[in-house]
């Protein structure tokens, strides 16, 4: 009804380009999951098998670099959630210099290399003679996870009415009880939301933990050097289950999520 | 601060207090400054730090400035980091604009769970894919030789093209999203009063559009090009012989020559870098860090 | 230099809703025209359709003779201000002015040159290079204004432009828009829900509803004859009476209500409408002691008295329990009646009229 633009059609199929130049090359590398082809290909096609599925199930360094990865991945959480929901709560109570200094410290770790603060901190700590280990893994990785908790929270303090801490603490309410009773309330869907990215970013995090793992392997350090090393398609085995995971998660999401709308649009009449 | 102690009290301001400083001291500032340190101490074995052979100097930094090979690689990855970042910004603009401004509201949701999928699946991942499908005999190749466009297949794997190729697939999400943020922010009327005003639709985007994704543009470049820069992944696997990028020479020096002073030089060197190139984005569009921090 | 600007049967659909119907109405060259009524009675879509931001589902419009149907917005020779003006926020005052004229290619120097006229005109001069952010309210509106004037357009279409002011300065802004418009001589189709502004400004309102045109007259005509139920009942206040024509003869009806029988001026189409009420202004109703006979009256009870000033309003209970209104000009002498008195309310036949509750599809021209 409104004024058809001539354009819109290119923009439409400009769409569709970009979510096939976004999604096919997801699909080649599963599809090679399923070639019975020593080298990762879907073409020439040799023929259907699901080999390559069980040579990823035996094999025992894969399953130790998932439990390694899952390790880190949580201990970054419950990491960076406190330290990035204090960094927020503070710089929030600060104005002025002190605050945009503060603030470009805590930001700083974003705009930074992944190489860089895996080498700086491998370094920093072998100088008290820590060594490369999961554990400065965890470190390298929270120094820049938690600005994004840290962000995430800091939004989500602007729109905090704090007239209601001082309702709280007017009726008498201990310093701890205004914490977990009113502002933690308030924050949670920010702290719920970095949670999930912290934890998928640990995942992903490939530079940081090259330099500090030691001899450690995670998911994507492992799948690395499978790479480079000798390639086999049970890497494609492996990416397909991760995508599959994925969509999964993203599918129920959305479900929930039309549910929930479909309610609340029910409730609304 | 006294905002602070009034509102949780001398126990909790303390310990936000100290949790950000863990952060900022021992996980950010301190290791950065010995890593600066580091960069100016020589190479020695364990018995001899500390000894008289431990003394600063330029050393580290002057065997960058005398290997020719090391500053073309240097230079090169600022060079294709910039390709990607501009690359990536011309893709993802008519995107984030037709996200924004031109798509039914109803798809949004949909269309944006089919966008992050690949952001799901890690990035090593992300680059496999495309090493399989760069391959000369890979998909592309046959794709292109069975609709005629050529008739040789083509050796995407040389130079710095997989590199390219490669780094906007995995980047060019990085920028759209700031982007689509930047221009969902900017009011309809704004769009149809230019063009009531007479304009056509490439001035309504230069003067009205543009300027105001501004911070949006800041941030997704700033984004781009440091991961770009920092990237391992991408040019370890996609690269070619003659195509390398800073970040490996800064893995030889660590894991090779086990040299983790020489190492420290050439990480802050790609620090510095990011650093230069932060600045002068900050400075070119009039944004503050916390425009570009979204 | 000014164009008219001719509607003619159109239709603008939003999938199922028909959010215009049938308009038509011709809007003569330099003319001060509002389209009145509450808000989603599609008037905003009339002034889209007019701008070209939407094509209409049926119909044709045309400016200045010339049929718009393939015209895109940025080639009508139409200026629209926005409801929240759509400034630019980037651009310094004198560009935002300046904006239409370097689409045109015109050259700095003289778009510097006009922009000052024009902010001179607007009453705003030495504006030129502020930020849009160091403007008032106000002072927002005549940059809008000017933006919309350099153009030269032959037609201004305003969206409720003065809504987000205070009542003092949209006052202001009423005399200043209206001088504006003499001075320039341009066509004004102005869009509000605010009657004031309307019967105010314009030379002359379409009053609307449910996408119906219900009618269209000078701003006199509007209030004083009413031509339905809807535009008597929207514009300005009224007491309203259900009930019955009886005996007609010529233009005057008896009408049967549950409070008495009166005679009445009978409107357009109400003779054979399904629903037909009678309506009396509060300030045609007076309030005596003991009527003349053969006049209309009711007997009521003073429920409340409301001082206003210049007048002085009288709410009445009827013998139901309903209440009507008088008003009465405050002459500094006149008795004021108190809550509790129990006297007539009384009104001439010549200005109680008999509509029909609305026109169905009024092509309500002229």
């Amino acid at each position: 009804m409104s004024q058809a633009r001539r354009s819109d059609w290119l923009f439409h199929a400009y769409m569709v380009v970009f979510l096939l130049y976004m999604l096919l090359p997801l699909v080649v590398m599963g599809g090679a999951a399923f070639n019975d082809s020593r080298f990762p290909s879907v073409y020439p096609w040799v023929g259907f098998t699901d080999r390559w599925f069980v040579e990823l199930w035996n094999d025992g360094r894969l399953w130790g670099a998932f439990r390694n990865t899952l390790f880190v991945a949580l201990a970054v959480v419950g990491l960076s959630i406190p330290i990035g929901t204090a960094a927020a709560i503070l710089i929030n109570s600060l104005s002025g210099a002190a605050r945009s200094v503060l603030y470009g410290l805590m930001v700083a770790p974003v705009l930074t290399p992944g190489a860089v603060i895996g080498i700086s901190t491998l370094l920093f700590w072998n100088k008290f003679s820590v060594p490369a280990g999961l554990h400065l893994s965890v470190l390298g990785q929270v120094s820049y996870i938690a600005a994004f908790v840290m962000l995430l929270v800091l939004a989500r303090l602007q729109s905090f009415d704090r007239q209601l801490e001082e309702a709280a603490l007017d009726l008498g309410a201990s310093h701890a009880q205004v914490l977990r009773r009113i502002l933690l309330p308030h924050l949670y869907p920010a702290i719920g939301a970095g949670a999930a990215i912290a934890f998928f970013q640990s995942i992903e995090n490939f530079n940081t933990t090259l330099f500090t793992r030691g001899t450690y392997d995670t998911l994507t350090v492992y799948v690395f050097s499978k790479v480079r090393s000798g390639i086999t398609p049970t890497i494609n085995a492996l990416a397909l289950i991760l995508i599959s995971v994925t969509l999964a998660c993203a599918i129920c999401y959305e479900i929930s999520r039309r549910r929930s709308e479909k309610r609340a649009a029910m409730a609304a009449e | 601060m006294n905002d602070l102690l009034r509102r949780y009290g001398p126990v909790l301001s303390i310990l936000f207090a100290a949790l950000t400083a863990f952060w900022l001291l021992a996980l950010v500032v301190l290791p950065d400054l010995y890593l600066f340190e580091n960069s100016f101490r020589p190479y020695l074995p364990i018995s001899e730090v500390g000894g008289p052979k431990d003394f600063y100097s330029f050393d580290n930094y002057l065997t960058f400035f005398h290997s020719p090979i090391h500053i073309q690689v240097f230079v090169w990855t600022i060079v294709y980091s910039t390709v990607v970042t501009v690359l990536c910004f011309v893709i993802a603009y008519p995107l984030a604009y037709y996200l924004s401004k031109v798509a039914r509201s109803n798809l949004l949701p949909t269309l944006f769970l089919l966008i992050l999928v690949p952001l799901w699946v890690s990035e090593v991942l992300r680059s496999f894919a495309w090493f399989i499908i760069l391959a000369l005999k890979g998909p592309l190749n046959i794709l292109l030789l069975g609709i005629g466009v050529i008739d040789q297949p083509i050796r995407w794997l040389t130079g710095f093209r997989g590199v390219i190729i490669g780094l906007v697939y995995t980047y060019v999400l990085f920028m759209l999203f700031p982007l689509y943020n930047a221009i969902q922010s900017l009011d309809t009327n704004q769009i149809e009063a230019a063009e009531d005003l007479g304009s056509p639709w490439w001035r309504t985007h230069w003067r009205v559009i543009l300027p105001h994704a501004k911070p949006g543009i800041a941030s997704g470049s700033v984004m781009v090009f440091m991961l770009s820069a920092g990237s391992i992944l991408v040019p370890t696997l996609l690269a070619s012989t003659s195509s390398r990028w800073f970040t490996e020479i800064i893995q030889q020096w660590m894991f090779e020559s086990q040299d983790w002073n020489t190492g420290s030089a050439y990480a802050f060197m790609l620090l510095l870098l990011c650093t230069i190139f932060v600045s002068v984005v900050m400075r070119l569009f009039r944004v503050k860090l916390s425009d570009i921090a979204k | 230099m000014s164009a008219g600007v001719d509607l003619d049967n159109v239709c603008a659909d939003f999938g199922s809703f028909r959010a215009v119907d049938r308009v038509t109405v011709h809007i003569k060259p330099g003319e001060f025209f509002s389209f009145l009524g509450p808000s989603g009675c599609g008037k905003t879509t009339i002034l889209r359709m007019v701008s070209g931001f939407i094509r209409p589902s049926e119909g044709k419009i045309t400016i200045g003779g010339q049929d718009m149907r393939d015209i895109r917005p940025n080639q009508r020779p139409t200026a629209l201000i926005f409801q929240n003006l759509a400034l630019f926020p980037l651009m310094p005052v004198w560009e935002n002015i300046a904006f239409g004229l370097e689409v045109r290619g015109v050259d700095r120097k003289a778009r510097r040159d006009r922009a000052e006229e024009l902010l001179r005109l607007v009453d705003l001069p030495g504006a030129a290079d502020k930020t849009i952010g160091q403007l008032s309210g106000g002072q927002k509106q005549r940059v809008a204004i000017a933006r919309a004037l350099a153009v030269e357009p032959k037609v201004m279409l305003l969206d409720e432009p003065l809504s987000a002011l205070d009542l003092k300065l949209r006052q202001h802004m009423r005399a200043e828009l209206r001088a504006i418009q003499k001075r320039t001589n341009v066509t004004f189709i102005y869009i509000t829900h605010d009657q004031g502004e309307a019967l105010a400004m314009s030379d002359r309102v379409g009053v609307m509803s449910q996408g119906r045109l219900q009618q269209v007259s000078a701003p006199q005509d509007i209030y004083n004859q009413p031509v339905n139920g809807f535009v008597a009942s929207f514009v300005g206040e009224n007491n309203i009476f259900a009930g019955k024509i009886g005996n007609i003869s010529s233009n005057m009806a008896q009408f049967e209500t549950s409070v008495g029988t009166f005679k009445a001026t009978i409107g357009p189409d109400a003779g054979t409408a399904h629903n037909p009420k009678l309506y009396v202004r509060p300030e045609h109703a007076r309030l005596v002691a003991k009527p003349v006979n053969g006049e209309n009256a009711i007997a009521v009870e003073i429920a409340d008295v409301a001082f206003e000033g210049n007048f002085i309003s009288i709410q009445a209970r009827d013998a139901h329990g309903g209440i009507l209104v008088a008003e009465a000009r405050n002459d500094g002498q006149g008795s004021v009646p108190s809550p509790g008195e129990k006297l007539h309310m009384v009104f001439d036949a010549e200005r109680a009229v008999i509509l029909a509750d609305e026109t169905p599809a009024a092509n309500a021209t002229p």
